[in-house]
């Protein structure tokens, strides 16, 4: 069954064509990935996911629930959670803190219980972090909960990212470029995360990627787009030997894969 | 490279070992004696303190009050508000009139005040917290002004001359009048909004606020409703200050709207960024600094409002975030 379905979307700013009748589903329980060349409005398919774009026309079904449109905040509420390409977190607040953002929409505390201290806002408080913790040692940094983000290495604050993400307790994962920037060894661990979180988390994973190894080895199903439309479709070795890919990379595709 | 790696693992050491006073403050217990040998002091300070000196206090301490609220709004959730006097003009003038025209009891007008507060903060906050800080900025300097505007032209405000016969508040039986109570009436009011900004911070809503400050989208990506965080912050904001109007009204027994000119927006503004935006600790400091400096230097007269601002620009440009340290780790 379909979790993600994207039916006919378009995007324009003024005149520029940013997606062009883009459609494609992503089935409960896979690892999907959007991938086209620089500029081919990935990262714009993201942003009309989650709600920061407002698409022209189309409509976007998640979980049953048609999002077209709706808050960002709504569709975290509703189970779609995201990274961002280039890190956003919450520089100046501890790392624990930074994933408890997560929680944010799966609690209930307001301020008058938060000064009175109540119960069930302890109880909530306790929750809430353990919770957090066992995102943070999920991704394997549990050790650093207690710094300030900014201080962590790259390679750590992107894990802070995805711990933040998993806090939203999603349906759906979006990762954008998650691999940006890291070696090959962070890398080969990102492969087994993103497995992981799939397999024991039953999370659905759709992926935003330049490094075409990475997508290869764990995607099962590929969307391919270019200016905005969707080129092509399959699983792995479909898209490599699909023609209309190999132009739209030219030659391109064979630095990225070696 | 040799003193180069010295001095890495010499600060690795500091990181695990930490010494000194920031480490010794890292402790609660140490923190709980520190505030507890201050707030005995401060209960203790009227059998040594003249009439003058009590003034000023309870000048500090209405200012701490006043510059907590702001510092949920500014420091916490990281609007920049320049009309705060507003919400402290609207529970001032709440209690001032109900007690003076209508002769309701003084405690029951902060209930009043409070919803007033509340509801002035929400019609401000409403359709302009969707704006990005700088317009908010404007937007609020303009509502600080019509407030004052209003109180200055209605009738039932007392028109320029203000607002003067306010009721004194008795409590049991016993009427507040001397500056010693008055002193004490806002050291506690000082204490409580110390205590609701902390256990704000330190919760769901104050990290919300947080997060809206560090970054907007990536807050909203995390499902958190920006609007209506922000519009929180506004409203505990507002309540602050008309609660504080209140009592200010009650000792002063007479308000004028010169009283809520921009310039007092202004100098709250100032005690916060002074002492460190979003730092309890320091906002405390910059109220002490705000109330204080213009006495101690009263000898030199005029001149004093010169070096405050010398002194001003040299801390804001030596220590940007504020008097009180950031925390790191």
């Amino acid at each position: 069954m379909a979790l993600l379905e994207v039916k006919n979307l378009f995007l324009r700013f003024g005149g520029l064509h940013v997606i062009k009748d883009l459609s494609f589903t992503v089935e409960e329980g896979s690892i999907a990935s959007l991938i086209g060349p620089n500029g081919a409005g990935k990262t714009s398919v993201f942003n009309c996911l989650t709600g920061f774009y407002k698409p022209t026309d189309g409509t976007i079904i998640f979980a049953q629930r048609d999002i077209t449109r709706k808050k960002p905040h709504k569709i975290t509420q509703h189970g779609m959670a995201r990274t961002f390409q280039n890190l956003r977190l919450f520089k100046s607040m501890s790392v624990l803190e930074n994933v408890m953002s997560g929680m944010h929409c799966r609690s209930s505390a307001g301020p008058i219980g938060s000064i009175l201290r109540t119960s069930s806002q302890q109880a909530e408080e306790a929750s809430i972090t353990r919770f957090c913790e066992q995102c943070l040692d999920f991704v394997g940094i549990l050790d650093e909960k207690d710094r300030i983000a900014s201080n962590l290495s790259y390679g750590h604050q992107r894990r802070v990212e995805w711990a933040r993400a998993l806090a939203t307790q999603p349906k759906i994962l979006l990762f954008d470029e998650p691999a940006a920037g890291l070696n090959y060894d962070e890398k080969q661990q990102l492969i087994q995360l993103i497995k992981r979180i799939r397999d024991e988390l039953g999370i659905t994973i759709l992926l935003i990627e330049h490094d075409m190894g990475l997508v290869m080895k764990v995607s099962e199903r590929i969307t391919v787009i270019d200016y905005g439309q969707k080129i092509a479709q399959g699983n792995a070795e479909e898209v490599q030997n699909n023609q209309k890919v190999i132009e739209a990379y030219l030659g391109k595709e064979e630095d990225e894969a070696a | 490279m040799v003193n180069l790696l010295q001095t890495t693992s010499m600060d690795k050491g500091g990181q695990e070992n930490p010494g000194g006073l920031s480490g010794w403050l890292q402790h609660q217990k140490n923190r709980l004696f520190i505030l507890l040998v201050l707030a005995a002091i401060a209960l203790l300070v009227p059998l040594i303190s003249n009439n003058y000196g009590l003034e000023i206090l309870t000048n500090v301490w209405f200012y701490v009050v006043l510059c907590l609220g702001l510092n949920i709004v500014v420091g916490y959730a990281g609007l920049l508000d320049l009309g705060y006097a507003a919400f402290f003009a609207v529970g001032a003038y709440t209690t001032g009139i109900l007690t003076s025209e209508f002769g309701v009891n003084f405690w029951l007008t902060i209930p009043i005040a409070v919803c007033f507060s509340a509801c002035s903060g929400c019609i401000i906050g409403g359709p302009t917290l969707r704006l990005r800080s700088d317009y908010l900025a404007i937007v609020t300097l303009g509502f600080g002004e019509i407030v004052r505007i209003i109180a200055r032209n209605l009738e039932i405000t007392g028109g320029a001359s203000g607002l003067i016969g306010i009721e004194r508040p008795s409590i049991f039986g016993f009427q507040l009048d001397q500056i010693v109570h008055f002193y004490y009436v806002f050291l506690i009011l000082a204490i409580i909004a110390g205590f609701v900004s902390y256990r704000l911070q330190h919760s769901r809503m104050g990290r919300a606020w947080q997060y809206v400050r560090e970054d907007e989208d990536a807050a909203e990506a995390m499902g958190i409703n920006r609007v209506a965080v922000k519009l929180y912050a506004y409203v505990i904001g507002a309540i602050f200050g008309g609660v504080a109007g209140c009592f200010f009204a009650a000792k002063m027994t007479a308000i004028s709207p010169e009283t809520f000119m921009f310039q007092q927006s202004v100098m709250i503004l100032l005690g916060v960024v002074l002492g460190g935006m979003g730092k309890i600790p320091g906002v405390i400091i910059g109220a002490f600094a705000l109330v204080l400096f213009p006495e101690v230097f009263r000898d030199i007269g005029s001149m004093r409002m010169l070096v405050f601002a010398v002194v001003m620009l040299i801390i804001m440009l030596y220590r940007p975030e504020g008097i009180w340290p950031a925390k790191k780790s």
